[in-house]
């Protein structure tokens, strides 16, 4: 990983920041494999560079950028924020980007622009995960937000964590973040952003919609099918008696922030 | 089908007495393992997690070994009966302290979120339904019982093909996707329910037919 040049950004969290080696070394990427330690492990043969990011679609100034000019263009901010996984743990992670609404800007959306999809990259030699077999998802992963959603200042394009360059296994090099929904939405390793009508697949929603949602805001009153989403466990809290349990906060603790997107929409149902 | 031409040796892996209690200490090393490095911080950064899935993993694995037993002695004719309480009460421990973990350090003991699980999850109440059927099982395992109960012990004791039935789906239910650690397991499980009926069949075919 190389240095990336960053200033402190808003909306940082007061927690306790989650060790570089746990950020690293405990990782969802079923790209890599299944284990959380698969990603750490197993990405070695993944090249990040040369890579490159489209933005596409309903937007009136299509691009296709490298990602190194890309870094250059946007100022970059660190962002401390808490990242909740769908399986009730969860870290705090200073994670460097830019606002996915810098980048759109650019772009322009269209009027007819309703939501933005995203689709990850398909490479089975490098990615041993994506070789097929049982455990296999459907690959691109693709994921999707509302334009709105997407808009929003908290919403973050990340390109690095702890002021270096994303590693491998946290979606190197350019990867989605989104902290008030779980971390699945978070899609790592972007090659294409599209603009696009109407609401698009999402890869876990597709696999298996009783227990992933399009929208996957954090909300510990809607519990995932198989376990209460009202506490987390605190990753890196130290041992059986390092009392690593937490509640969850609505909106992951963004809701000042972020409940305003959503208005009277019925959160049980949409989730 | 072959003869059970050795059912009824009984073979010895160790040659003195009490070795099932040796090999009962022998089976409870690897919870004994976790649990040390749990305590000292040593189980990565999800250590309950890995503690809770790493006793389920035994408990399976245990229930499997007890299961294989018979099979094993009727296809191969090698006689492990003698140690078959012993896998089925590792068994039985190994899903004690799984249970005991998930409730007293995953879920800290808080009852409105344990009450809510084991009434609203399938997943949780198919696990719990498989601990409380193997709970008069445990109880059972002695010479005391067997003698008390005769043949009634036979007949309670064929839970444990519903047990395994449970087991198989709870562990299914525990990944996320299908994957190759826990379709194999299940399909194991899932075999040795099926090779007692079948074998049952037989034998009620064989009676039938003499």
């Amino acid at each position: 990983a190389e240095a990336l040049h960053t200033r402190p950004g808003p909306f940082q969290a007061a927690e306790k920041t989650t060790a570089l080696q746990d950020v690293t070394h405990y990782n969802n990427f079923y790209e890599f494999g299944l284990d959380k330690t698969d990603p750490s492990t197993r990405s070695g043969q993944f090249r990040p560079r040369p890579w490159t990011l489209s933005v596409e679609g309903l937007v009136a100034h299509p691009r296709v950028w490298d990602i190194d000019a890309l870094i250059a263009a946007m100022p970059l901010e660190e962002r401390l924020y808490r990242m909740r996984c769908v399986e009730a743990w969860s870290m705090v992670i200073p994670w460097d980007g830019f606002p996915l609404a810098s980048l759109l800007a650019l772009a322009e959306p269209l009027g007819s622009a309703r939501y933005v999809a995203f689709e990850s990259v398909v490479r089975p030699a490098e990615m041993p995960g994506q070789t097929g077999g049982l455990d296999s998802l459907a690959w691109p992963y693709v994921e999707g937000l509302r334009l709105d959603e997407a808009m929003h200042p908290l919403t973050l394009l990340a390109v690095g964590l702890y002021g270096e360059t994303l590693p491998n296994q946290n979606g190197a090099p350019v990867r989605l973040v989104v902290p008030w929904k779980y971390g699945f939405k978070g899609i790592k390793s972007i090659t294409r952003i599209r603009l696009v009508e109407k609401m698009p697949p999402t890869t876990w929603n597709q696999m298996n919609p009783a227990e992933y949602g399009f929208f996957a805001n954090v909300n510990p009153d809607v519990d995932h099918p198989r376990w209460s989403q009202a506490s987390e466990r605190v990753i890196g809290a130290g041992g059986f008696f390092g009392g690593g349990r937490k509640k969850t906060l609505m909106f992951n603790g963004y809701g000042a922030q972020v409940a305003g997107l959503y208005g009277t929409m019925n959160l049980s149902r949409f989730y | 089908m072959p003869r059970l031409t050795k059912a009824g040796r009984t073979r010895t892996l160790l040659p003195w007495r009490g070795e099932t209690m040796v090999l009962m200490a022998v089976g409870l090393l690897p919870a004994a393992l976790y649990f040390w490095y749990g305590a000292h911080d040593r189980l990565g950064p999800d250590p309950v997690n890995v503690f809770e899935r790493w006793l389920g993993l035994w408990a399976v694995r245990f229930l499997l070994a007890a299961l294989l037993v018979t099979p094993l002695r009727v296809v191969s004719g090698i006689s492990l009966l003698r140690y078959r309480r012993m896998l089925g009460l590792l068994a039985f421990w190994y899903a004690l302290m799984h249970v005991s973990v998930y409730v007293a350090l995953d879920q800290q003991g808080n009852l409105a979120v344990l009450w809510r699980d084991i009434t609203h999850r399938p997943f949780l109440m198919l696990g719990f339904a498989a601990f409380v059927l193997l709970v008069p099982l445990a109880l059972t395992s002695n010479d005391w019982s067997i003698r008390k109960l005769g043949r009634r012990w036979g007949r309670l004791h064929q839970l444990v093909y519903g047990v395994a039935v449970l087991v198989a789906v709870h562990f299914l239910l525990a990944f996320k996707t299908y994957n190759a650690t826990s379709v194999s397991y299940a399909a194991a499980l899932t075999g040795m329910v099926l090779w007692r009926v079948i074998f049952l069949v037989r034998a009620r075919i064989r009676r039938a037919g003499s």
